[in-house]
């Protein structure tokens, strides 16, 4: 019994690790470095037909093509810009995962930290506001009690 | 004070504003970056003829339009009676591009759901595709006399694209120079 479950998840870590690992097996590179650029830009490039996938990841027919020509295209000894700019103008700024600030992509990658600042902004004018209530809770006569208190108290401390 | 009790109103408004003019964009359809450059160029064998071929040089002299389509796409199964139809109606300067196609299903495609390209070109690797920009199947651009891409159409043709906005587009780009 041990043993056939020991079997079964044998079988089952190996079509695990194949599935993992059949996207980088399909293509060789001769030197490493080849590899992890590879590696590093089909996980950068959008699949655009899937839209919330890398290439990757996806196992549709176009992914595949993209990752065939990123593949080709080092091969070929082209640098990472031009693939890049081979993908960008054919698939516009979306392609990238991690697309270039401008004017375009302004409110992209700055507009999360201007709503930070917003919030920020409205988060400390309410404590300072609630702060002013609090303080103003005490009116004139109930300074005055607290004076007068303190100063009775201070007077018992010192007679003793 | 009364100040105060607006803003969160004045936000919602603002927030209900952005969401909904994000809801009226469809994140399918994104910008060619092609429109206002030249046809990629290419070359590719007919579908019909394979000793033939088709070029980006075809697309330069006159208005023409390329259509994207493959026998396995089934928009394209809604687009093309569409596109024979509209092709008997009113003569079009109409390539088609047969894209990671078999040529046999291409063939009887075109066969039994008639032809109404001048000729299709055939992307069995889908390279040409790639140039193209294609990501989905159908897809049609209109070229003009230049052969500079001015228009593309994501998804199926409807005949109200068609008599609406690519018959305009086209008695546009022909009274060009």
């Amino acid at each position: 019994m041990k043993k056939s479950y020991a079997w079964l998840s044998g079988i089952l870590l190996l079509v695990i690790s194949f599935n993992c690992l059949s996207a980088m097996n399909l293509y060789q590179f001769d030197d490493e470095t080849k590899k992890a650029r590879f590696k590093t830009l089909i996980h950068e490039l959008r699949c655009t037909v899937c839209q919330n996938q890398t290439i990757a990841d996806s196992n549709a027919d176009l992914a595949k093509d993209l990752r065939d020509k990123v593949y080709k295209m080092i091969q070929a000894g082209k640098t990472d810009e031009e693939i890049k700019t081979f993908m960008v103008s054919r698939f516009t700024d979306f392609v990238l995962y991690n697309p270039p600030l401008k004017p375009g992509t302004y409110v992209l990658w700055l507009g999360p930290g201007v709503l930070l600042l917003i919030a920020g902004f409205f988060l400390y004018r309410s404590i300072r506001s609630k702060n002013m209530e609090e303080q103003s809770d005490i009116d004139e006569n109930q300074k005055q009690r607290i004076a007068k208190l303190l100063a009775e108290n201070q007077k018992d401390s010192s007679n003793d | 004070m009364k100040m105060k009790a607006i803003v969160p109103l004045l936000i919602f408004i603002a927030l209900v504003i952005l969401l909904g003019y994000g809801l009226t964009r469809d994140p399918k359809k994104i910008p060619s970056p092609l429109i206002g450059k030249p046809v990629p160029v290419f070359k590719l064998p007919k579908v019909l003829k394979p000793g033939e071929s088709v070029s980006n040089m075809d697309f330069i002299g006159q208005v023409s339009i390329l259509n994207v389509w493959a026998s396995w796409c089934a928009s394209c199964r809604v687009e093309h009676p569409i596109i024979v139809e509209f092709a008997k109606k009113h003569p079009l300067n109409i390539y088609g591009l047969n894209y990671k196609d078999q040529r046999s299903d291409a063939k009887r495609w075109l066969k039994y759901f008639g032809d109404p390209y001048l000729s299709s070109a055939y992307d069995v690797t889908g390279s040409a595709g790639i140039d193209w920009g294609v990501y989905g199947v159908p897809e049609t651009f209109i070229i003009d006399k230049k052969g500079i891409i001015r228009y593309k159409k994501i998804g199926p043709m409807t005949k109200e694209f068609m008599e609406n906005t690519l018959l305009p587009l086209l008695k546009k780009l022909e009274n060009e120079s």
